[in-house]
């Protein structure tokens, strides 16, 4: 038994709890600083297990003290940390922007903060697939709050959509789960995937039902194509912070597709191993061309960047479903950069369209913009990392994964895809970033460009984001090395299996 | 027999459900994502195969007994639906009263 595991699942509880309930009593500031206080610490329990379990160690933790498979269980291994790291960082940078105002406009903003990390965390740690829908729940009703945060007629209206369709594929997840139930007779995942291999054959059917439900549940999330016409709408109108931290929901929906394809659909499964690769390739590929079409075709920045979260999905998911080593390990390094850098787009069109006025967001020759030195230099640095041009992380990313798909027989189709869509972005941002900074006309004598200090410490988060990027890019090796150590952990499903069941 | 009529009643929930949810005013959706979950509810319960008269526990005396695990997600599942369906109810007044009418599109033509 290892207490740290459950730590990072407690901490944002007893945060979200702890603020809820001073709420009268504190002053905004103090606050503020708790919830940031709450995230930091947050980042710290991330560090410590990463520390843990670089070794390849995995850490598990009964609840209740409950002996596998009938308790719940909390798994950590490098794959659970490495998604809680990413998170935490995010979601501080998110925070330390949202400290800056967008948390007054609306009640209870650092409470359904603390719980939506609250969420994330134990859905990231859980090695139960009943206990994943339980923190999926979690994250997505503080997810609807924050959504909504700040009101406003067309914030309402995406939120009513990413409420009904997200309920939705609640329902789809319970049937999928309750049907597994029914045949395997266990929900613990490392279990699960022993059973999967003993099932009979008359029994196939209903358990390649449930799984191919189960995934097409957490296409869903991460807005895989045709599932993904919820998130532009939902992403491009809520507030700036709020969006950023979306940023990692689609990728929690990539984990889970990642986690149940090596865990329980994996080389063990007998004859349903690999059961959802005929369908993810495609799909993935697929995303990655109508999320680039989307990008094209966005008419504001915020829609925009909503459909780059789409297309960076597809990389994400194309790289994953290789299937080998080296592909999972290549979508590894790609998930934090695509989170850090949607997280950072976010701010900064946030930035640009308080400083457009009535223009805000949309692509039409506005005013010339206040710090528009500073902030076309960050948009030129978020474009670049966008679209995968060297010698920033988004190129890394996408390098490592076409010499990861060079053996694979479906190699030309998947260079055709990345190299295509890396030039139709190029061609987008090139278009958007001279839209809003060169075709802008000069201010009337009366109003010149208010330059005020304070106004430029806004950018500090989003530049936070970007220098994580460049991290990636500087300590490219180790990570890398890291990624790898991941992918190979969960191509070996016996260990995880092994350090569940046999405690 | 009874297993006959739970399927046919899980199945007429859901196919209620579904066309509910699918048509254009708020109010049909938020019943329609009522019955899918009293659907998925009785569904869950079922898994654990149809008895009657049998204790949920392990006991010496007792023929058989019933799988207690079902129920308790079943608990879980009601309680998060429960909490849900409060909070898509309030979401649709909001829309209601922001975007004028009860189209799920903000739409009064349809």
């Amino acid at each position: 038994m290892n207490h740290l595991v459950i730590a990072p699942v407690l901490l944002p509880l007893f945060a979200g709890v702890l603020l809820l309930l001073l709420r009268s009593i504190l002053p905004v500031r103090v606050h503020r600083t708790l919830s940031v206080i709450a995230v930091a610490g947050q980042i710290g329990l991330a560090i410590a297990l990463l520390l843990r379990v670089h070794s390849g160690e995995i850490l598990t933790y009964m609840l209740g003290g409950w002996m596998p498979p009938f308790g719940i269980v909390l798994v950590a291994d490098r794959l659970s940390v490495w998604m809680l790291l990413i998170t935490t960082l995010l979601a501080f940078l998110a925070l330390l922007h949202s400290v800056r105002g967008t948390d007054t406009r609306g009640r209870h903003f650092h409470v359904l903060f603390q719980w939506q990390l609250f969420g994330l965390s134990g859905a990231f740690l859980t090695g139960d697939l009943f206990n994943l829908f339980v923190f999926f729940e979690i994250l997505l009703l503080a997810s609807y709050g924050l959504l909504l945060h700040g009101g406003g007629r067309l914030r309402t209206r995406a939120g009513l959509h990413f409420v009904v369709i997200n309920l939705a594929g609640s329902t789809l997840f319970l049937f999928a789960v309750g049907t597994l139930y029914g045949v395997l007779g266990t929900l613990n995942m490392a279990d699960l995937a022993r059973q999967v291999a003993l099932v009979p054959a008359e029994h196939l059917g209903p358990v390649k039902a449930a799984g191919l439900l189960l995934f097409g549940v957490f296409m869903l999330k991460s807005a895989v194509i045709p599932l993904h016409l919820w998130l532009p709408a939902a992403y491009a109108h809520t507030s700036a912070p709020v969006a950023a931290l979306f940023a990692i929901m689609t990728k929690l929906g990539a984990y889970a597709i990642l986690r149940v394809d090596t865990l329980i659909f994996g080389g063990g499964a007998g004859a349903l191993a690999g059961m959802i690769d005929v369908w993810l390739l495609p799909l993935a590929l697929l995303t990655l061309v109508i999320g680039m079409l989307g990008v094209v075709a966005a008419n504001a920045l915020r829609q925009q960047i909503a459909y780059l979260v789409v297309a960076s999905v597809g990389s994400l998911l194309t790289a994953f479903a290789l299937g080998s080593e080296a592909g999972i390990a290549a979508g590894l390094y790609y998930l934090p950069h695509a989170a850090f850098t949607a997280g950072a787009f976010f701010l900064l069109a946030d930035a640009i369209a308080s400083r457009r006025g009535e223009f805000d967001d949309r692509f039409e020759p506005g005013v010339v913009l206040a710090d528009r030195k500073l902030l076309g230099g960050l948009f030129f640095v978020v474009a670049m990392l966008s679209v995968g041009l060297p010698p920033l992380s988004g190129f890394i990313g996408k390098w490592m994964t076409l010499q990861a798909a060079l053996p694979h027989p479906s190699l030309p189709w998947i260079m055709a895809s990345i190299l295509g869509t890396s030039l139709l972005g190029i061609i987008a941002m090139a278009r958007s970033g001279s839209v809003l900074f060169y075709r802008a006309e000069a201010p009337s004598v009366d109003s010149p460009p208010v330059r005020d200090g304070t106004r430029t410490r806004e950018l500090l988060p989003a530049t936070g984001l970007l220098l994580l990027c460049l991290a990636l890019v500087i300590w490219a090796g180790p990570v890398d090395e890291f990624a790898r150590a991941t992918a190979a952990q969960l191509l070996q499903p016996e260990d995880y299996i092994r350090a569940v069941l046999v405690p | 027999m009874m297993e006959a009529l739970v399927a046919l009643v899980i199945g007429v929930l859901t196919a209620c459900g579904v066309y509910l949810t699918l048509r254009a005013r708020t109010f049909p959706v938020v019943l329609g994502l009522t019955f899918l979950s009293y659907a998925v509810n009785l569904f869950l319960f079922t898994m654990g195969r149809l008895t009657i008269g049998r204790p949920p526990i392990i006991h010496g005396t007792a023929a058989g007994y019933a799988d207690p695990l079902p129920q308790a997600l079943v608990l879980t599942a009601i309680v998060i639906s429960f909490a849900m369906t409060a909070f898509v109810i309030m979401l649709s007044l909001k829309a209601r009263e922001e975007l004028g009418n009860d189209h799920v599109d903000g739409k009064d033509d349809a």
